[in-house]
């Protein structure tokens, strides 16, 4: 039966209502306790194969027919006027198929094309001009042989500068306001108060695979195979664009090279290709290279950010005060730095105000947790402060400030088990039992901790279709992507277990709209808690469909039957026959279970949680830093696969490192050119340079999340790792650092008490 | 290896070993290995993540010893005998690398594994018997986003230990 229920949606701590229709009965909730046999365990990837023979295809991959490359001619200036351009002798190339500029740029055909070529660029990698050409190396050449001239304009790149002047006003977004409590009261009451300020950089997502599009038209029929983390989405956007309905348009992204939260939009490279290819009559595929992605494709964004917090004697946090600078580049969105510190703790008062600052950069964009990495680390940072001040074990501190309902709301979690993961994290770094501090020489050597909190709880709108085939082999089918976390492999354990069919005889197929099966955007650590009990729920459909073909077939009593290992049993433990055996029997016939992911239970406030402890050794003399161990214990509710979830915390806790310790955005303060676009100066963690990261769980009971009892792994481990390190090297070094990156210049001059030498090269 | 000096427009025809076997090509003298690799050869397994010689997501072995693909003219490559992550298996066999990679978990996207994998492959036929230090070291030119590496150097060690159990991988090393 269907049935339309409204729910409460939440993505990244954002809450939405939305219609879902639900059809089929809720089932018994799964836990660590059921005695589940193929979820909970360690099953190597379903596309394993396909990546290790080289045989997955991603959107780079893709070459058609008579397929045209589309190249960009990006702005070399932060901020300019075109005050002259003649793209004529380009036109005249050999292979040329065409060229647009703003002069030219609404022939291509779609609603948005004069935002993208624009006559005044506004960031360094805007949009100037596109070739199309029949190779690439043609594309380049022409890209050299159009003239260009620019007047520069004065580029505003430094938050904190536009702050001060008068005559930026509007490129100031906000405050968003966040306040409960009395943040005076709460000061008045504290015993001890900690003021600081931080600063955070502009991080590049580099994923492996760069933002590209292959655009082809069937007749009216729009096909595009895209690098994306939503096909839905990237359908909507070309719908709009292009002016055709979304019907006649499928989005396919069948492997992809990480997303981290860059792949959520169509992407302009994505609409003209689609545009061009109309034009054309021809495939168009746009990759963009390794120096566009870091200059055009947003960033996560740079923040600073004052915290003020205060204290009873005994620990009590009685108030907290977050302000913050968001850098959003031209036009990107205010992560919220403030859901650390108005989620982490059980304080009655606080206030978060944040400001939005535009600049002549890329538009910031969604990166793995945006918002609350940046936000854990001042806060955490502070919260170490305190625990100094109060002379108290910075562990002990948190545990004494633990909340135990949701402060934001007062409502319950659905679980929490922070406290099992500091304690777990605890006992594996020899927080009690070592010494916090080892001097070797001009080496020391120290541990530090932060918490974490993110979201991560997923909901409806999420549907799936379960098929048994004829042969007893199973194909899962939903639209959602699998962006190298292992949607695949998750989907088929839960699909084999609901089943009672072997993993081995399930396969999945995603990644493209023309299922029309709705599934969430791959992000936002969402899509396991989303898509798995949807996936569930198909596949219980089918059994049931199993079962009373089998009753008919058979003449038993459906209650009677149960589906093990691929075989249908009798309640006394007998086979009736196997699952490929009843269907061959019936011809051609396949089952076609439809399942859909159940509303959130009202009331509960979904989180995940995670516990993050560094090992860090300072060199002295060098202020050369190496993180020799992290570890990192999750409360992400039921684990599906070990495998899975342990390679995420450490791809999670390798990133933070990397944010932590090298990786960020150089800006020129003057001219506003990027200085390190590029994977020789922006530097992302090596294998050679991080010691050994311990990823564990504690897997709390979680009946109130969905039928699986699970919540994402996603985000969780990137957060927090940041501040365990930096309070780990205050522990060090007795100074704490309060910029990121914590680069050896940084650590050495914070030890010599030494002004690093300024330059004009700022981290924004 | 045949002359180096090609006229700067004209198409170069190429000839060479590909996972044993022969295969001839046209290139621009100008045209990177990767490209030709991908797009003449039409072995899209070798990736592209930079061209910059910074990530080694088009790592192969050329002529016995890994290159990055994108630090290599394809006519460098004329007369010599590549090997792309296409040719690691055998007979329909996985490489004992490919089943370490998979078994072990050495990917998430897998974009970067088939550049990874062929890192490993000439490492391991320098050193059979690495440390994990020599492994870290040794594929430290190949950049991963996803994984944290931890499985990756678990994926190595599990192949070299194979390896060193059935000799019949060790022979005909392209
Ligand atoms: S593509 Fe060759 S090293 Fe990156
Ligand atoms: S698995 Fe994605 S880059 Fe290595």
């Amino acid at each position: 039966m269907v049935k339309v229920v409204k729910t409460r949606v939440e993505f990244e701590g954002r809450f939405r209502d939305e219609y879902t229709v639900v059809e089929g009965e809720p089932l018994e909730g799964w836990s660590p306790k059921s005695g589940l046999k193929i979820v909970g365990r360690p099953h190597p990837r379903v596309d394993g194969a396909a990546k290790v023979t080289g045989s997955a295809k991603y959107t780079h991959d893709v070459y058609l027919p008579g397929m045209v490359y589309g190249k960009f001619l990006r702005s070399p200036y932060a901020h300019a006027k075109i005050t002259h351009i003649d793209a004529s002798e380009a036109e005249g190339l050999p292979g040329v198929l065409g060229v647009y500029t703003y002069k030219n740029a609404a022939t291509l055909g779609f609603g948005g094309a004069e935002k993208v070529f624009k006559q005044e660029v506004t960031y360094q990698g805007d949009v100037v001009a596109l070739v199309l050409a029949q190779d690439e190396s043609v594309a380049e050449d022409a890209l050299e042989l159009i003239r260009v001239e620019y007047e520069p304009l004065r580029p505003l790149v430094d938050p904190e500068e536009i702050m001060g002047l008068d005559s930026s006003k509007d490129r100031i977004v906000g405050p968003k306001l966040y306040e409960r409590g009395d943040l005076e009261k709460g000061f008045a009451e504290a015993d001890v108060i900690v003021e600081e300020s931080f600063k955070t950089q502009a991080a590049l997502h580099n994923c492996m695979e760069t933002h590209g599009s292959v655009a082809h038209w069937e007749g009216d029929n729009l096909v595009v195979h895209t690098s994306t983390q939503s096909v839905f989405n990237v359908r909507s956007a070309l719908s709009e664009e292009l002016g055709i309905p979304q019907s006649k348009i499928r989005v396919v992204s069948e492997f992809m090279g990480g997303g981290f939260g860059s792949k959520f939009g169509a992407g302009e490279y994505t609409v003209v290709a689609a545009a061009a290819a109309r034009l054309l009559g021809r495939p168009v595929r746009i990759v963009l290279d390794r120096v566009e992605e870091n200059l055009a494709t947003g960033n996560r964004s740079q923040t600073v950010q004052w915290v003020k917090i205060g204290a009873k004697r005994d620990g009590r946090i009685t108030a907290i005060h977050l302000k913050g600078l968001v850098n959003v580049g031209e036009d990107g969105w205010v992560a919220d730095l403030g859901g650390p510190a108005k989620m982490m703790y059980h304080c009655p008062n606080v206030k978060v105000e944040l400001y939005g600052v535009k600049t002549n950069l890329v538009s910031s964009t969604a990166f793995r947790a945006p918002g609350y990495v940046e936000g854990d680390f001042a806060l955490e940072s502070a919260v170490d402060e305190l625990a100094r001040r109060l002379n108290m074990d910075p562990l002990e501190l948190r545990l004494l400030n633990y909340a135990t309902r949701d402060p934001v709301t007062n409502s319950e979690y659905s679980s929490k088990a922070l406290r099992e993961a500091y304690l777990k994290g605890a006992e594996l770094i020899g927080w009690r039992s070592e010494p916090r501090v080892v001097r070797d020489g001009a080496k020391i050597r120290a541990k530090g901790v932060a918490g974490a909190i993110w979201w991560g709880g997923g909901g409806p709108p999420a549907y799936a279709e379960v098929k048994v085939n004829a042969d007893g082999g199973v194909t899962v089918l939903t639209a959602t992507q699998d962006i190298g976390t292992g949607t695949r492999t998750a989907l088929a354990q839960i699909a084999a277990e609901e089943l009672g069919l072997p993993f081995s005889s399930v396969r999945v197929v995603l990644g493209d709209t023309i299922t029309e099966l709705r599934s969430p955007g791959s992000g936002g650590s969402q899509t396991l808690a989303s898509m798995g009990p949807a996936v569930r729920a198909a596949a219980h459909d089918a059994k049931n469909q199993l079962l009373e073909i089998a009753s008919q077939v058979y003449d038993v009593a459906k209650e009677r039957l149960t589906i093990r290992e691929g075989s249908i049993f009798r309640s006394d433990g007998s086979v009736l026959c196997s699952v490929g055996e009843l269907l061959g029997n019936l011809g051609d016939f396949s089952v076609t279970g439809r399942g859909a992911r159940e509303p959130n239970q009202e009331g509960y406030m979904v989180n995940t949680f995670a516990a993050q402890f560094a090992e860090v050794e300072v060199d002295t003399e060098t202020g050369t830093l190496r993180v020799l161990r992290l570890v990192s214990v999750h409360d992400s509710g039921m684990v599906v696969n070990p495998l899975t979830f342990t390679s995420q915390v450490e791809g999670g806790v390798i990133m933070g490192m990397g944010y932590a310790l090298w990786e960020g955005r150089l800006v020129d303060g003057e001219s506003g050119v990027v200085i390190n676009p590029n994977l020789n100066d922006y530097l992302v963690a090596r294998c050679s340079d991080v010691g050994e990261i311990t990823p564990t769980y504690v897997e709390p009971e979680d009946p109130h999340t969905n039928s699986l009892g699970v919540k994402g792994i996603g985000e969780p481990p990137i957060i927090g790792v940041a501040p365990a390190i930096a309070n780990a090297l205050r522990e060090a070094i007795g100074v704490r650092l309060r910029e990121l990156p914590f680069t050896p210049e940084r650590v050495y001059s914070a030890i010599k008490g030494i002004n690093p030498r300024p330059t004009t090269a700022k981290y924004l | 290896m045949t002359a180096l000096i090609y006229p700067a427009d004209a198409k170069v025809r190429l000839e060479l070993t590909v996972n044993g076997e022969r295969r001839v090509g046209e290139a621009e003298p100008r045209m990177l290995l990767v490209h030709f690799i991908r797009e003449v050869l039409g072995l899209t397994g070798t990736h592209v993540g930079c061209d910059t010689s910074n990530c080694g997501a088009c790592t192969v072995v050329l002529n016995g010893r890994a290159v990055k693909s994108c630090t290599v003219f394809a006519v460098q490559a004329n007369g010599g005998s590549l090997l792309t992550v296409e040719g690691l298996a055998r007979k329909g066999r996985l490489h004992p690398i490919q089943e370490g990679f998979w078994e072990k978990h050495g990917l998430q996207c897998g974009y970067c594994t088939p550049g990874m994998m062929m890192a490993a492959y000439d490492l391991l036929q320098k050193s059979p018997n690495p440390t994990e230090e020599e492994i870290r070291r040794g594929i430290s030119g190949n950049l991963c986003r996803c994984t944290g590496y931890v499985k990756i150097v678990e994926a190595i060690e599990y192949a070299a230990q194979k390896l060193r159990s059935d000799p019949s991988w060790r022979s005909g090393g392209d």
